[in-house]
């Protein structure tokens, strides 16, 4: 893959915070990336470095090989849509689009029709004259996002895309962008603090945590294999378990968990000793009748999702984990034995992430 | 290097704004303590051993105290009842009663002058009613000074009540109400309090204004002292040191009020968001209740602009034809004539328009530029850009003249002084200085609107800073630049405290000339020229409002 974006070694620094920590991204033409991470993560001052708003302290940021990183924003040609849209309020949808492209020398009949252009990309054609505030907020959003596209940028930034629409409408938008960036084929970033929302959007997905990124992937390599028990808490469900390792080899792990010994998949980095932190997700474990082997716990609270049920059991270590089970196989105040189901259950040494 | 451009303009601006207005302040300082035999305690010795200059200073602070007390009485009942009750009229009413604030301070001191005065329309019917032989009383001394006071400066409670009034959460008001509360315990323990920081706001307005008040005393003081006064007479008598020590001592009354004042109104944030129904509030009146609350505010509006209506009648009086009758016998156009007609009555109304003109021009780039470095960047040099454009405001109108007369008397370019007195370019400076606080506080409260990431958006779509200013910034300060431009203009047009220290024949400004009509017993001129500063400053701040805001 040659790449296209690349983030070398990224810092920046605000007062005492440390905002943006060696950050290094590398992205191929057209690929989507989602920065996703709890606020103050630092994803959003990783956007707004890359359009140029901060200035890094340390770093580069290359576009097709070609240093950006003193370029100041109006010459970086990136596209940026911003949370709240920052729509001109006093130009109307036509004004506000053809703003990027006048800032390129675009005039007249060409500029009209780049402009219209643009609307018709993201399903807006003949709202030009329309005022900014007359429209609803999915149709600002898109005209951010017409706005950001029509001086055709080399790379499309989009903050938090989708927090400021009504919950009925996330979804929809959330399909109709993918499309769009797939039809345009431009690169992309995307800050996002929703996993579900990371996951179907991007190629990639970066999580982040104190202004270090924790793992880069696709979702299926960030969901089968977080690379530390933060990345498996943040995406996807999963409950922390301690527990200690036994046997190790590179298959299978042999672990204790309070009074019983569990037989769980050994992690690709290779076996493990000593004392562990499981994450479990709520597949991996099974809810059996008490009198099966294996680690007793009280069921005490029951939740229906669909076809399933999502179980809260307390361990007699005091610890809570939520696993899914047949909404029949027990109700709030049962005991019940959890044992493996053989996937969903990831081990990481204590001590480390 | 966008940042060394940004640092240069910040610089500029910083000097400029300490060379007019920090330094003259410190050169009347300096020179208070200064005599010809190198410094000096004799100025301030002499000051404390006159008991002129002791009345003086008693004086503006009891008519200042009191004028806070009088305006009060006045705006918050008013602000109150326009806010509660629902009656004919009452958007239209609610506008014409904050007119007085439109009006330059001069026209209505004599507005009252011509209503109330020993030869007024009031004073001449009761003569003629009760067949008095003189005039039934003379408008002067504390009492004429404290009821002109009262007149305009209500205007400062009514509008600002009338605001804080209208950020209250209706939500708490149907609180008070279904916890039992009445409608006079709702008022003086939830509403007041809730007002507390818009009647601070207010008061401090009052006790600066009426502190710095000129004309009121200056028309009809008579024996009765104030500081304002007293410094221009000991000017005008040639006795410098004596001006500078009663000018440091009228300037530091104004920052204790401004610190005692500005204290009382601290408060702390109201906890909670605005969630109620706004239909609750005013009282839909009916029957007799309407009938009251629609008369008398009638009656009080009539009242208050009654004085301008005077002006307006008089102004077509010509000269000579109106001697003892009640009402004015002839009326006629020949005052607003002459005004054009007569080259040496248009030039004063030129030479307003085009210093006016050129302090606002000024003062509104002054602010714009100063908007970036104050509001973005939290730097300590716009910290100190801020705090000097909003120094003029506390510092009486009589006080700014002095030191600019004073600073800008000798030739030492070296020191930054130059002679500007005598030429035409004092009283601009003048009117620019005093400009700066009303004007920068409405842009800047504009740059403090704006949301930086349209500046940001700008950006990234590949437009410089240039194009940002003019298509993004300036279209979107437009309300905030015209509302400070007609505030500039409006004071600027109607100065009459610093254009009585500064001005030359040549310069005269139309406050001066209406003073000379009247001295001249040109009563229907005087009051054509209040007629048109009152029209030039209805249109500027009409202008100034009729641009549509923008809503995000």
């Amino acid at each position: 893959m040659t790449p296209f974006l690349e983030v070398d070694r990224l810092a920046k620094r605000f007062a005492a915070v440390v905002a943006v920590n060696e950050v290094t991204l590398t992205l191929a033409q057209g690929q989507i990336l989602a920065l996703l991470g709890p606020s103050g993560s630092g994803k959003t001052t990783t956007l707004r470095l890359l359009a140029g708003f901060e200035t890094p302290d340390q770093g580069r940021i290359l576009v097709e090989g070609n240093d950006v990183t003193a370029t100041r924003p109006a010459e970086r040609r990136f596209g940026m849509v911003f949370q709240h849209y920052a729509l001109f309020p006093h130009l109307d949808v036509g004004g506000n689009v053809a703003f990027g492209l006048e800032s390129l020398g675009v005039r007249g009949a060409d500029l009209d029709n780049r402009v219209s252009e643009a609307l018709r990309l993201v399903d807006l054609q003949g709202l030009e004259r329309r005022r900014v505030d007359q429209l609803s907020g999915g149709q600002q959003q898109r005209v951010a996002l017409a706005r950001a596209l029509a001086p055709e940028p080399r790379v499309l930034l989009l903050d938090e895309p989708l927090s400021n629409l009504d919950p009925t409408l996330r979804e929809r938008t959330r399909r109709e962008i993918r499309a769009l960036i797939r039809r345009v084929g431009i690169t992309t970033v995307i800050v996002t603090h929703e996993q579900e929302e990371a996951f179907d959007l991007g190629d990639l997905v970066a999580v982040m945590r104190q202004g270090r990124v924790e793992q880069v992937g696709t979702p299926e390599q960030l969901y089968g294999a977080p690379a530390n028990s933060f990345v498996a808490g943040f995406v996807g469900r999963a409950s922390a378990l301690e527990g200690t390792a036994v046997e190790s080899d590179a298959h299978t792990t042999r672990v204790r968990v309070g009074e019983a010994m569990w037989s769980v998949p050994s992690p690709a980095s290779g076996p493990l000793r000593g004392a562990l932190t499981l994450m479990v997700r709520p597949e991996g474990l099974r809810l059996g009748p008490p009198s099966s082997p294996g680690v007793n716990a009280t069921v005490l609270d029951r939740r229906f999702i669909g076809a399933e049920a999502l179980y809260s059991v307390r361990l007699a270590s005091g610890a809570e984990l939520e696993v899914s089970g047949d909404p029949g196989a027990a109700k709030p105040g049962d005991s019940v034995s959890l044992q493996p189901t053989g996937r969903g259950i990831l081990l990481y040494p204590r001590s480390g992430r | 290097m966008n940042r060394l451009r940004g640092g240069l303009v910040g610089r500029v601006l910083l000097v400029g704004l300490v060379w007019l207005i920090a330094y003259p302040l410190a050169v009347v300082l300096l020179e208070s303590v200064r005599g010809p035999g190198g410094w000096t305690l004799e100025y301030f010795r002499q000051f404390l051993g006159r008991t002129g200059d002791w009345q003086a200073l008693w004086g503006s602070l009891w008519i200042s105290l009191a004028s806070v007390l009088l305006s009060a009485a006045v705006g918050i009942p008013l602000a109150l009842l326009f806010w509660r009750y629902e009656f004919p009229g009452r958007r239209v009413l609610g506008v014409l009663v904050a007119l007085p604030a439109v009006l330059p301070p001069l026209v209505g001191v004599i507005a009252f002058l011509f209503l109330y005065g020993e030869t007024g329309f009031v004073a001449r019917l009761v003569q003629a009613l009760f067949r008095l032989e003189q005039a039934p009383w003379r408008l002067e001394g504390a009492m004429a000074i404290l009821l002109v006071h009262g007149y305009s400066m209500y205007v400062y409670f009514y509008l600002l009540v009338r605001a804080g009034l209208a950020g209250l959460d209706p939500a708490m008001l149907e609180a008070a109400a279904s916890l039992g509360a009445g409608r006079a315990r709702t008022l003086r323990h939830v509403i007041l309090p809730l007002l507390r920081p818009s009647l601070a706001g207010a008061s401090l307005l009052t006790f600066m204004t009426a502190l710095a008040s000129f004309s009121a005393p200056y028309i009809f003081g008579g024996g009765f002292r104030v500081m304002t006064t007293q410094i221009v007479t000991s000017r005008l008598n040639g006795d410098y040191g004596t001006a500078m020590v009663e000018t440091v001592t009228l300037t530091a009354v104004a920052l204790l009020g401004l610190w005692i004042i500005g204290r009382s109104g601290e408060t702390t944030a109201t906890a909670g968001g605005m969630k109620g129904t706004g239909g609750g509030i005013r009282l839909q009146t009916s029957g007799l209740t309407r009938v009251a609350v629609t008369t008398i505010s009638w009656l009080l509006v009539l009242g208050l602009l009654l004085p301008h209506l005077t002006l307006v009648l008089l102004s077509f009086v010509p000269i000579g034809t109106w001697t003892v009758e009640t009402f004015p016998p002839v009326y006629r156009m020949v005052n607003y004539l002459a005004l054009v007609r007569d080259p040496e009555r248009l030039r004063p109304l030129l030479n307003s328009l085009w210093m006016a003109t050129a302090a606002t021009v000024i003062a509104v780039g002054a602010a714009v530029l100063a908007g970036p470095l104050v509001t973005r960047r939290k730097s300590r040099g716009g910290a100190a850009i801020e705090g000097l454009l909003g120094l003029p405001w506390v510092v009486p109108g009589t006080v700014f003249a002095i030191a600019l007369a004073t600073a800008f008397s000798v030739h030492q370019p070296w020191l930054g002084r130059v002679i500007l007195i005598g030429t035409p370019w004092l009283l601009p400076l003048a009117y620019l200085v005093r400009n700066l606080p009303i004007t920068s506080r409405a842009i800047l409260a504009g740059f403090r609107g704006l949301d930086p990431t349209l500046d940001e958006a700008a950006a990234s779509l590949g437009a410089g800073r240039w194009r940002t200013l003019r298509e993004v910034t300036l279209p979107l300060l437009r309300p905030a630049l015209s509302a400070g431009a007609a505030l500039a203009f409006v004071t600027a047009l109607g100065d009459f405290v610093t254009s009585i220290v500064l001005y030359t024949y040549d310069t005269r400004p139309l406050s001066l000339e209406i003073l000379s009509s009247l001295r001249q017993g040109d009563v229907g001129v005087a009051a054509a020229y209040g007629v048109l500063l009152m029209v030039l400053s209805a249109l500027a701040f009409a202008a100034g409002r009729d641009r549509r805001t923008v809503e995000t």
